[in-house]
């Protein structure tokens, strides 16, 4: 039998504290009347009001939102190619190449990516704009994605496709009607990675944005570089809200879905 | 040596993401590393000798007599910059010994709760990483500030008269960097520690071993490649951070990623930033490659 002694309690309790109670400030804060942030003036929703009338936010959260869903939806699709070419077709010519690209941008400081984007996109002078940002964050974002189904496609019994393939099913067909099922929750949950990749960043988005393309963290950060603002506390807020919501119903739901065992079909 | 020529979906799964990562991770980066050979100019693009194809051999030949090793001589130079290498490797080595500290006794405690519970601690410690980074900061910012709770609740506490500057502090940097990476280390950790084989702690208790020397010589030796994945883990993307110093840190030593995003953002020159980024990459290269070799042999011992 497991003993879970104080030390343990303690220290659970303690880093639990820890990484929430910054948040839940934060939250309170965003309630504060008072403009000065500090000080406290009584319960209001008045900066939540005044953000419903903030365009340039709204238009930057907006924007933020367009490039999430392109660029996931984009590095998904690359990133699952990438990990059954890796896992499934044995040796090709440059494997090794292909795989040490899969691996490097993640571990290249998001600060290298953003400038040697933008001097590419310089090179070849394009205008920068809302689909720089897109590719800035599919390339970002599809080496996550490669490496969470290929975690998936190597634990799953390949005797499934090989029988299929026996049978006489075509690679595409066996892929299609065979480990796209079975891989299908591996790869949602890194369209879910993609997806917050793309909304967390800043600084790749900084050095590939142009004019009309301003994201919500471009927009937050030039906000606080000066100090805290209550417009932006509320905004945080709200963003928090939407995040552990839609993280409690993944989770419910992979709970769900895995409770039943194997996936359902679609 | 190929058993069957590949299907046409087989060669269309590998030459997409490959054509894409060529184009848009390997293009650029060699890009980097040209410019960072290249001289400042004021021109657009902002940096000589520019490849001209269109003059043929002789715009080929010239291309290649323009370059130069200027940009990383003045790294070596200027004391700026080795002083911006190594504030972020010590800061670096520093956080990361921190969260080796805080983290390990969260991972263990998480690994000897009840299985039901542990599922729900899981998610609780990887929920913060899906909030947003620049929000996690900026909540900080909040605290730390003159007026902000932290303060008030030391001069409440009667632990300090005056209310200390934390903002634009290198410790205002660790608060901010140990509890934005918290999770990548706690996480590593726990995936080690849950698989622990627990009668060998039964084991060593049996034969009348203190409980602090099983620690030591059974749990935290089993545990190392966890303890290894967590230090990689931080301390690479911490050795390249810039949000962080950048919103809760001051700028008179700035870290290496301020540097590279000053040079480039606010000097406008192109060279030396690429110059940075280039010797940058070598350095974090290093421990990758330590790594690789150690999981290399590792796999051959077992």
């Amino acid at each position: 039998m497991r003993k879970v002694s104080i030390f343990n309690i303690f220290a659970i309790v303690l880093g639990i504290a820890f990484l929430y109670l910054p948040i839940v400030i934060l939250v309170i804060y965003s309630f504060n009347v008072s403009r000065l942030v500090a000080v406290w003036g009584g319960w209001s929703t008045r900066w939540y009001a005044e953000l419903a009338g903030d365009n340039e936010i709204l238009q930057a959260a907006f924007t933020s939102l367009r490039v999430a869903l392109v660029s996931a939806s984009a590095a998904t699709v690359l990133g699952t190619l990438a990990a059954v070419a890796l896992v499934r077709f044995g040796r090709f010519r440059g494997r090794l190449l292909f795989a040490s690209m899969i691996y490097a941008p993640l571990v290249m400081p998001e600060v290298i990516t953003g400038l040697s984007l933008l001097l590419l996109f310089v090179a070849v002078e394009v205008d920068r704009g809302f689909w720089t940002v897109v590719i800035a964050h599919t390339t970002m974002a599809m080496c996550f994605v490669t490496v969470i189904v290929q975690s998936r496609l190597v634990d799953f019994d390949i005797s499934l496709e090989e029988a299929a393939m026996d049978l006489g099913a075509p690679p595409l067909r066996t892929f299609l009607s065979i480990t796209l099922p079975l891989i299908l929750p591996a790869i949602v949950a890194a369209w879910m990675l993609a997806f917050a990749l793309s909304l967390d960043d800043l600084v790749v988005a900084s050095f590939t944005t142009g004019p009309g393309a301003t994201t919500l963290p471009i927009r937050i950060y030039s906000a606080v570089r000066l100090g805290v603002k209550p417009e932006i506390n509320a905004v945080c807020s709200i963003f928090v809200g939407i995040v552990g919501m839609t993280v409690l119903i993944a989770s419910l739901l992979a709970k769900l879905t895995g409770a039943r065992g194997t996936p359902a079909r679609p | 040596m190929k058993k069957q020529p590949r299907s046409l979906w087989q060669r269309f799964a590998i030459s997409l993401p490959y054509a894409w990562l060529v184009a848009f991770f390997l293009v650029p980066f060699l890009i980097v590393l040209k410019i960072s050979f290249s001289q400042g100019a004021i021109a657009l693009p902002p940096y000589r000798p520019v490849l001209d194809l269109t003059a043929g051999w002789q715009g080929i030949e010239r291309f290649f007599t323009g370059l130069s090793f200027d940009n990383y001589r003045l790294l070596g130079s200027d004391p700026l910059y080795l002083l911006s290498y190594v504030k972020s490797l010590e800061i670096a080595a520093f956080s990361t010994l921190m969260l080796l500290v805080i983290g390990y006794p969260i991972a263990y405690g998480m690994a000897r709760t009840p299985r039901r519970l542990q599922a729900v601690l899981v998610v609780l410690v990887m929920l913060p990483f899906w909030t947003s980074f620049l929000i996690r900061i900026y909540a900080w910012m909040n605290i730390l500030q003159r007026d902000g709770p932290l303060n008030e609740l030391l001069m409440t506490l009667h632990i300090v008269r005056e209310p200390p500057v934390w903002l634009a502090t290198d410790t205002a940097i660790y608060i901010g960097i140990v509890y934005s990476y918290l999770p990548f280390m706690v996480l590593p950790l726990y995936a080690v520690l849950e698989k622990l084989d627990e009668s060998l702690l039964e084991a060593a208790a049996d034969l009348g071993c203190p409980r602090w020397k099983t620690f030591w010589l059974v749990t935290l030796p089993l545990s190392s490649p966890g303890v290894l994945a967590g230090v990689l883990l931080c301390f690479i993307p911490i050795v390249g951070e810039f949000v962080i110093p950048d919103l809760l840190g001051g700028s008179r030593a700035p870290m290496i990623g301020q540097t590279i995003w000053m040079e480039f953002f606010g000097n406008k020159d192109w060279p030396t930033a690429s110059a940075v980024a280039i010797v940058l990459v070598c350095l974090l290269v290093t421990p990758i490659v330590v790594f690789q070799h150690q999981a290399m042999r590792g796999g051959e011992r077992s």
